[in-house]
Order: structure tokens, then sequence, then C-alpha cells
């Protein structure tokens, strides 16, 4: 738990409130959050938030987790300093890599935690929802080093765009299962996983991906990824002798950016999500219910889910984790829209200019620096780079060709 | 009218098995509302109508397809209401959807929605016990009935719990799992229902993975009833009309007034 300033929208600071501790006991952030699945699953969300309880205060189960995160996922990740880019865009930039890590993103710290957690449980047999593939080919790798069965649900429309990942998921022994109804992407992807849950939850897991679903997987997934903000903290403390003036994340369900925001709620640092101007939950959602929590959401006027538009496989979402709309709500942070046009462009810069091709997910953040670079001039500006390039190389390419598939995706 | 719990609890008394058919309101477009008099007349003691919802996770490929048909046509919730209020079906009408449709529109709103259209009882599948109170504050304020799910992985305290709040009937969800035909009758069917009649006197109807006449005899030698969903819309999506699906609520009936 930290003790946040609380910001009227004018940015005023109104109050000083926990942030980043345990939701409530029906799984709330403030007004967020909750438990809203089938009965089916009642019990399991049950054993699931015990079981978790439990390990997370068990000092074996941690030091286990930890040594996980240094022997076979690579960390601590580090903390590099974007020389070239910083004087071009007249900020000091900084970026928490992530990209580093084991599997090529941050997703394998929350994979590795909920692997531990499932075979702790008994359970044999792990699903996952997967957009961009990174937390599947996480997923997949957890499950082949643990000896789990593993069943990936990916998006019809993923699956060709993320390709690479495809092959990646079935190399390390999993099933890809793509899913072929509604849009056919991430949000798809994660009702076939529930629905997967619903008939098999006896002896399966559900590692969900991100901070979203019902209680305790919001709660639970950043507990998993607070080794990204604890980490930066302590290297920024080092580098800088004091905190970073603002914090920027992509946002898809949100959990590489509340991973790195936990580690920065109680100092002074700005904390911001960038999400996709096709995907934007908290710019142009309303607080609506769906895959298990209550949040705010792209929805219609009679509540039916919006199908979001984004060139990033990962981000193409439109829920959001219900503890960024707390943090929303209560003015801790704040959440920016950036289009695909800016994020290639930002895909590019960093590539040429500080040798790091990131995923187009992160890029989102750094598009976002970019726009903002008056208002961020002279500033240190902390950006967690939670994936790299390589599964997005194949479609950039196809873009700037212009293959008709491959534009279908953007939306300049 | 009777409410929903009084009037299949008289039916039941009359020495009835309970026939509760499914349809999603909206589809087949233009034809759809005809199946709620349809299957009234073959003999339906109540029905489910189901109001389309972009994800809904609770329902198998057919509910799946028959929902998003619905939703492409133009489907919206307060259109179809309009469209079941000008009905005449003499029987309690239950209106099936997911949670999200009914918070978009507002708890208040909503009931008195379904009041407004002759519906008398609402099952929110995704809305579980604990998030039940805001909801049922309105409905019962409404005189609207929430019916509960309970499934197979409950344990027997939180069976109790289940029963105690539910109106209208308990749905005993069939088996552990989403809407389907399945080729037989799971044996989590049986077995839920003598969980649940153990516990309770108020109506217990067995959903989820009936598909058969037979099957649906089968589990009524414990349950009062049966819900049939996605037998009835796949015979619908077939044949793009309402007559074989009506047919087939004949046949069920004949089965259950047979055992
Ligand atoms: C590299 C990378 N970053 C970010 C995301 C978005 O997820 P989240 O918002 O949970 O961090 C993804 C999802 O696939 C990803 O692969």
């Amino acid at each position: 738990m930290a003790i946040a300033e609380a910001r009227d929208p004018s940015g005023q600071p109104t109050r000083r409130v926990a942030v980043m501790g345990e939701p409530d006991a029906t799984g709330r952030f403030g007004r967020f959050g909750g438990r809203f699945v089938p009965e089916t699953l009642v019990p399991a969300c049950a054993e699931l938030e015990a079981a978790f309880r439990q390990a997370w205060s068990d000092d074996a189960f941690r030091s286990e987790y930890r040594e996980l995160l240094t022997g076979y996922a690579g960390r601590p990740s580090a903390l590099t300093e974007c020389h070239n880019l910083s004087q071009q865009l007249g900020l000091r930039l900084l970026l928490k890599r992530e990209d580093l890590n084991h599997t090529g993103s941050h997703k394998i710290n929350n994979v590795l935690g909920q692997t531990l957690l499932a075979r702790r449980m008994g359970k044999t047999r792990i699903v996952a929802e997967t957009g961009a593939g990174q937390h599947g080919v996480a997923s997949a790798t957890a499950a082949a080093y643990f000896g789990l069965e593993c069943v990936v649900y990916m998006g019809e429309v993923d699956v060709t765009r993320q390709a690479l990942n495809v092959y990646r998921m079935r190399l390390l022994g999993a099933e890809v299962r793509p899913a072929l109804s509604g849009s056919r992407t991430l949000k798809d992807a994660v009702n076939e996983a529930m629905r997967d849950w619903v008939a098999t939850v006896a002896n399966t897991h559900y590692c969900l991906g991100s901070v979203m679903g019902p209680h305790p997987y919001p709660w639970m997934v950043r507990e998993f990824h607070r080794v990204i903000g604890d980490e930066a903290r302590d290297q920024c403390r080092a580098l800088l002798g004091g905190d970073p003036d603002v914090v920027v994340a992509c946002v898809g369900g949100g959990s590489n950016a509340i991973g790195i925001f936990s580690g920065f709620a109680d100092t002074s640092a700005e904390l911001v999500g960038v999400e996709p101007a096709g995907g934007a939950a908290v710019g142009k959602g309303i607080p609506g219910v769906v895959h298990g929590s209550l949040s705010y959401l792209m929805q219609d006027e009679y509540g039916q889910v919006l199908e979001a538009q984004s060139v990033s496989a990962g981000l193409d979402y439109p829920g959001i984790g219900p503890e960024h709309a707390h943090l929303a709500d209560i003015g801790r942070a704040r959440y920016e829209a950036v289009t695909d046009r800016e994020v290639l462009d930002a895909f590019e810069l960093l590539a040429r200019t500080e040798g790091i091709i990131p995923a187009l997910e992160p890029a989102h953040g750094l598009a976002w620096i970019v726009r903002a670079r008056e208002e961020l001039a002279g500033r240190t500006v902390l950006l967690n780079l939670s994936g790299r390039g390589d599964k997005d190389v194949a479609q950039v390419q196809a873009i700037q060709d212009g293959d008709p598939e491959a534009l279908k995706t953007v939306s300049f | 009218m009777a409410g929903l719990e009084a009037h299949l609890r008289a039916r039941r008394a009359d020495g009835h098995k309970l026939l509760l058919p499914y349809l999603t309101a909206g589809y087949p477009v233009g034809e759809w509302p005809r199946l709620i008099e349809g299957f009234a007349l073959a003999g339906a003691d109540g029905m489910e109508i189901g109001l389309p919802f972009s994800d809904p996770v609770m329902d198998g490929p057919t509910i799946q397809e028959a929902s998003t048909l619905a939703l492409e046509a133009g489907a919206n919730p307060q259109a179809l209401l309009d469209e079941v209020a000008k009905m005449e079906a003499g029987i309690p009408l239950v209106a099936m959807t997911y949670y999200n449709i009914c918070f978009r529109m507002g708890h208040e709103r909503f009931a008195s929605a379904l009041v407004q259209a002759g519906v008398s009882g609402c099952i929110l599948p995704d809305l579980p016990l604990e998030e039940l109170g805001p909801w049922a504050e309105a409905a019962d304020a409404a005189g609207i009935e929430t019916v509960l799910l309970a499934a197979p992985t409950a344990p027997d305290e939180r069976l109790v719990r289940i029963a105690e709040r539910a109106r209208g009937f308990i749905y005993g969800v069939g088996l552990v799992g989403i809407t389907g035909e399945r080729d037989e009758l799971a044996a989590s069917a049986v077995e839920m229902a003598r969980r649940l009649k153990e516990i309770t006197d108020k109506p217990v109807i067995i959903g989820v993975g009936v598909s058969t006449p037979e099957q649906a005899a089968e589990v009524c030698q414990v349950a009062d009833g049966v819900v049939v969903g996605s037998a009835i819309v796949r015979r619908l999506l077939e044949t793009g009309s309402v007559d074989a699906a009506i047919t087939f609520v004949g046949e069920l009936r004949a089965a259950l007034d047979g055992c």
C-alpha cells in the first residue's frame, strides 16, 4: 500500500488516499472491480483468492518466485538512459527494459507467479488469452517449464498479424486455438478462455494476462508485476538521486503500467497511461461490466461492447483494468491516447536513435512523449519499455510496403 | 397473471413437469415474436427470452451465432422488449441477458422496461449472489422475480444461500460448462436436481446441456422441469423459420407428459 495525492481535474491536490493496496472484500478499487462471473466460476475465484493470499504471505513461495525471476526470466531488467533521443526531444528519457526479459516482455513476471500458484493448487492445465501473443508465449514457456498442459486462445485477426508468436507458442508445446467470434481480437480471446475455464475449472487454472477480470486477478496480477516498479524506483534513485518527474506506460488491460506505477504512486512523479486512440477506455469509455469486472468500457448506448481498433494487437482491447479506472477517477494517474500513425513513427524513432526496436505497445508510450515534448521539456521521463519489437517487424514491414491486409489493421 | 413462481408452483401441483424453452429475441429477424405464442401453444409453461449481448461468456457457439445475427440486424434491448410487449403468451416470460445490458440501462429503468413488456422474471448469468444487491433491490421493488443459477461446483452451504435468494425458480446448471447440445445427459444434471430438491421446495429447473426429449424426461425424474436452449436455436439456425422449433417444443412437451 502507498499514500498518494488525489487531484481534481485541474490538477490541484485535494486529499491523500491509500492506493496500490488490497482491494476491499468485494474486490473493488474505489467503485471499480468486483467479481461478475458465471456462478460456476465463483468457487474457483474464491479458491484462487485464498490460495494467492496464502502463497503471497509464504516466504517459501516468495523466494521460489524471486529465484525464477532472476535465474529464469533474467531480472532485474536494466534501466537505460537514452542519450541521443533525450537530446533530440529536449528532456531526459529513461527506459525500464522489460523487453530484455526472457520471452521478450513484462508478461513473464505475472505468468511465472500464476503458474507457480497453479501448481500449488494442484492444477495440471492452464488456459490463457493473448493479443500480441506475448502473454501466450510467456504462458506456453512457463507451462513447458512446469510440465503443464497449455491452451492459448487468440483472435483470428491476431493469429494472422502475430504469426511469429503463434509459431513460438506451438514450438513450446502449447495448443493455439483461434477465437472466431466477434471482432476476432483480444476481447474475443478472453471470452473463449473464460468459456473454456467454465467447463474445465476442476483441473485448469485460467492464467489471465493483465490486471483485469474478476477479483482476485486485478490485484494478484498487479502484485506479480510490482517488481517492475520496485526495481525501477531503486534504479532511478541510484542514477538520479531521486524520482523521475513523469512515469509513462502503455495500457491495454494495464498490467505493465500498474507494475511500474506501483513503485511511484507515493512519490511526486506524474503517472501517465497511454492508450491507442481506437481503444481508449478511459477517454471514450463509460462504466460497464465485461470479463468479470466493472470498469471503464467502450460500449454503445445499449451496453454492447464496442470493438477496439489498433495497430497493436496487445492494446486492441475496449476495457481497462479496474484499478486504472480508480486511479483516473481520483486523479492520481492520467490517461492519454495516441494514433497508429504516431505509434509507427515512434517505433522507427527508437530504433534509429537508440538501436532498440520496441514492441508496438510501448511505442504508444513513446509516441505520447514525443507529442508532449514541450510540456515535458527539461524533465526526467521514465518509460516502461514493456516488450521488444521482433514480433512486430513483419507487420510493420507489410504496412510500409502498403500491403492492403496489413493496412486494414491501421487507422491513420 | 400470477407471478412466475406462483404459476410454476401451480403447474407443478397439477402434476406437470415444467417446460421452459429458450429463444433469442431478434432471431430469426422479423419472425421471432411468433415463437412466443407458438411455444405457449406447443405446451410451454414459461419461456426464456434472451436479449442478445455482444460478449455472452456462458453461451456456446449456437446461441452466440443467433445473438450475433440479431445484433447485426440492429437488435437493441428496448426495441426487442417493445416487440415482446405486443405478444400474448398467457404464460410467464423470463428475460435472460448479461448484466451490462441491465447496468447500462440502469437497474430501475431495466426493471420497469421488463414490467412494461409483460416479463415477470429475469436471469443474469454473470451476476452471482455477491454482486446481486443493487439489481435485486430494483427488481424486487418492481415485482420482477430474479432467478438465480446454481452450479455443480457450488458447495452445499452456497446452494442453500442461492435457493433462499432465488425468486421464480432455481436454475440448476446441468453440467460444468457453457450452453450447447450434448449427445448424452451429463450425470451432473440429475445430481444437481437431487441436491437442489433436498434443500428447497421452490421449483427446480435444470438447463444447459439438455438437448433432446429423452434427456428432458430423464432429468425430470428428479427435477421439476427443464430449460432447453441450444437444441431449439439450432433448429432455427438450420431452417431460418420458426416452425421446426415450435414443433420441437411440442415433442419436448410430449416427452415430459409421458414421464
Ligand atoms: C509488450 C506488451 N506491452 C503491453 C501489452 C499490453 O498489456 P498490459 O496493458 O496488460 O501491459 C502487451 C500485451 O500483449 C504487450 O505484449
